[in-house]
């Protein structure tokens, strides 16, 4: 732990704590960790946290002192203990997410099978048994940033983009799973179809997933889909994680 | 409740106030208006507070009416605007007679026009904001038809405006290093500070793209940058090398390295430069961007002692001849004193 983990500004807006160069488990999990550890302080002069994959941001009212204080604060909380053997934060959930993989609804499964070197049966078994962790929360509301898969799902990115998947695909590239939050262009394959939101404006509970929560899609038929499709919550299912 | 009708809506309107704070860490991104300082001149200009909601017009408005007597307010991008036919005046406030029809055209010197109501634009919030937020899905660009509900309005004075700002046209925009900043080295910093871009015609209230000759501005590593958080202002480089300005809708996270981010209060220039419009980034150190900000806010809590009754312009007045000019003319033969002899 030589350079890591690094404490930066972030413009006017706060600083940013970040564990690692790279994507990775332990990382991604400090990150998550160390946000709970700084709510937990309850600094007033804090508005607002966020992680991103391997980072934790602090935002608040800055000023020259303002930041040299929080700095130091962060180091002394960073100091406290090994981040990266640290467990992940109370309070997640277990959400089961129904998906119906390949048909004319997710049509990229059996590419993205082939690319992982798996025939297309094999990879639905695979993926509907998985169990991915919700690493960030981005580029839209809502929409999670899931891994990290097993190493053969290291594939990349397409290199033309798909022109749009729809609300609720599930997605494959560089061993992580997005659910898309609205209609969009994507370079990541379309492997699978649920019927569940990320984004509800408007309900009780607007954003269902958080960062940390853990996440299985298990396998449906087309005609199962079919029932669960107009219902916001997808059929999805949520256990509490202690 | 008293209503704004909507007779032609323009191609991008939409109902902003000044957004919605605390969700970036679930992928939302604060929005609101893309020129706040606007909802705060409009805000001035009615005498309420610069949190009621107003309606934003990107490139050009449409045609308006409202069901009883309505206090509105122009400021932003300054466009043609008329009230059943007779030209009134932007940063100002007028009273909108019930029926009548308000006419606003296309952005003269910015972007992004406001339209405000006394009492605010009053539908049902949405997680504490009033904003739309299209990119996230939450509500709807206006459309020929709509009907927009206003709450009720403590009343005060129309016909009062507001110097013009000097925002519009602007070409200098502050900048403060940010955590990617470093991963430039000097030589690009220095060049991308030297470069007098033009705002590209691709922008909206997710970003502006910079356009300029010459090369790109790409870091050494990169592709290898894992993606972080973003905030409004951020000006990251896309793979061809490009400055785009992050605007207020723009994501939570992202890949792409930032060389920079723009300071919040200049980051309205940027939003209301036109196409092909010049501007220059400049860096400038920590304690000057915060004296910056404090000013602003200063300058933003003094608005409405900036107020001014509206003094109508004689060109402008349809009905000239109707009014009592000639009064107290003077003969230049006369003797003025000798009235005073007799």
């Amino acid at each position: 732990m030589t350079d890591w983990p690094r404490i930066r500004s972030v413009g006017l807006s706060g600083l940013l704590i970040t564990f690692a160069e790279k994507m990775s488990e332990p990382a991604n999990r400090a990150a998550l960790a160390f946000r709970a550890a700084v709510e937990a302080q309850d600094w007033p002069e804090v508005t607002e946290t966020s992680t991103s994959l391997v980072s934790t941001f602090v935002q608040f009212e800055v000023s020259q002192d303002a930041i040299a204080k929080m700095t130091d604060r962060l180091r002394a909380l960073l100091q406290t203990r090994d981040w990266f053997a640290e467990a992940l934060p109370a309070g997640r959930s277990l959400w089961h997410v129904p998906t119906v993989y390949g048909t004319d609804l997710a049509p990229q499964l059996e590419e993205a099978a082939e690319a992982a070197g798996l025939d297309p049966d094999a990879a639905i078994a695979e993926l509907s048994q998985s169990r991915v962790r919700v690493l960030t929360i981005g580029f839209a509301p809502g929409q999670p940033y899931m891994g990290e898969l097993a190493e053969h799902w290291d594939i990349p990115r397409q290199q033309g983009l798909t022109k749009s998947v729809p609300p609720g695909a599930l997605v494959v590239a560089i061993r992580q799973l997005i659910i898309f939050t609205n209609a969009s262009p994507t370079g990541w394959r379309h492997i699978g179809q649920t019927a569940f939101r990320t984004f509800r404006p408007g309900s009780e509970m607007p954003f269902p997933l958080s960062p940390g929560d853990e996440l299985i899609f298990p396998s449906i038929t087309r005609q199962e889909f079919e029932r669960i499709a107009d219902d916001p919550t997808g059929g999805a299912e949520q256990e509490a994680l202690t | 409740m008293s209503a704004l009708t909507i007779l032609q809506a323009g191609p991008a309107m939409t109902v902003q106030d000044l957004g919605r704070p605390g969700y970036r860490a679930l992928g939302l991104t604060h929005g609101g208006a893309a020129d706040p300082i606007a909802l705060h001149e409009g805000a001035a200009l009615l005498n309420q507070d610069p949190g009621c909601a107003a309606l934003e017009m990107a490139g050009s408005g449409g045609q308006f009416s409202a069901d009883s007597d309505t206090r509105i307010a122009l400021a932003g991008a300054q466009m043609q605007v008329s009230i059943d036919g007779e030209p009134v005046a932007w940063d100002a406030s007028h009273l909108l007679p019930a029926g009548a029809t308000l006419t606003i055209g296309g952005a003269r010197d910015g972007a992004y026009g406001y339209l405000h109501v006394g009492g605010g634009i009053d539908i049902e919030p949405v997680m504490g904001s009033r904003s739309s937020h299209l990119a996230a899905g939450i509500g709807q660009p206006l459309a020929s038809g709509d009907s927009l509900p206003i709450s009720k309005d403590s009343g005060g004075e129309t016909s009062q405006t507001l110097p013009r700002d000097s925002r519009f046209g602007a070409e200098r925009v502050r900048i403060v290093a940010s955590m990617q900043t470093e991963a430039f080295d000097e030589e690009t910093r220095t060049r991308f500070t030297n470069t007098t871009f033009r705002r590209d015609a691709r922008a909206n209230r997710m970003g502006a793209r910079m356009d300029h000759d010459g090369d790109g501005f790409a870091t050494g590593g990169q592709l290898t940058i894992v993606s972080e958080v973003i905030t409004p202002g951020d000006i990251q480089i896309t793979g061809d090398g490009a400055p785009f300005v992050l605007m207020c809708e723009c994501q939570t996270t992202g890949g792409y390295p930032r060389i920079g981010t723009v300071i919040p209060c200049d980051l309205p220039i940027v939003a209301q430069a036109q196409p092909g419009a010049a501007l220059r980034f400049e860096f400038i150190d920590l304690d000057e961007a915060l004296a910056a900000e404090t000013r602003h806010r200063d300058a933003l809590a003094a608005l409405p002692k900036q107020r001014q009754p509206l003094l109508r312009d004689p060109a402008r007045i349809r009905d000239l001849l109707a009014y009592q000019l000639i009064s107290g003319v003077v003969s230049a033969t006369a003797d003025p004193f000798e009235e005073d002899k007799t």
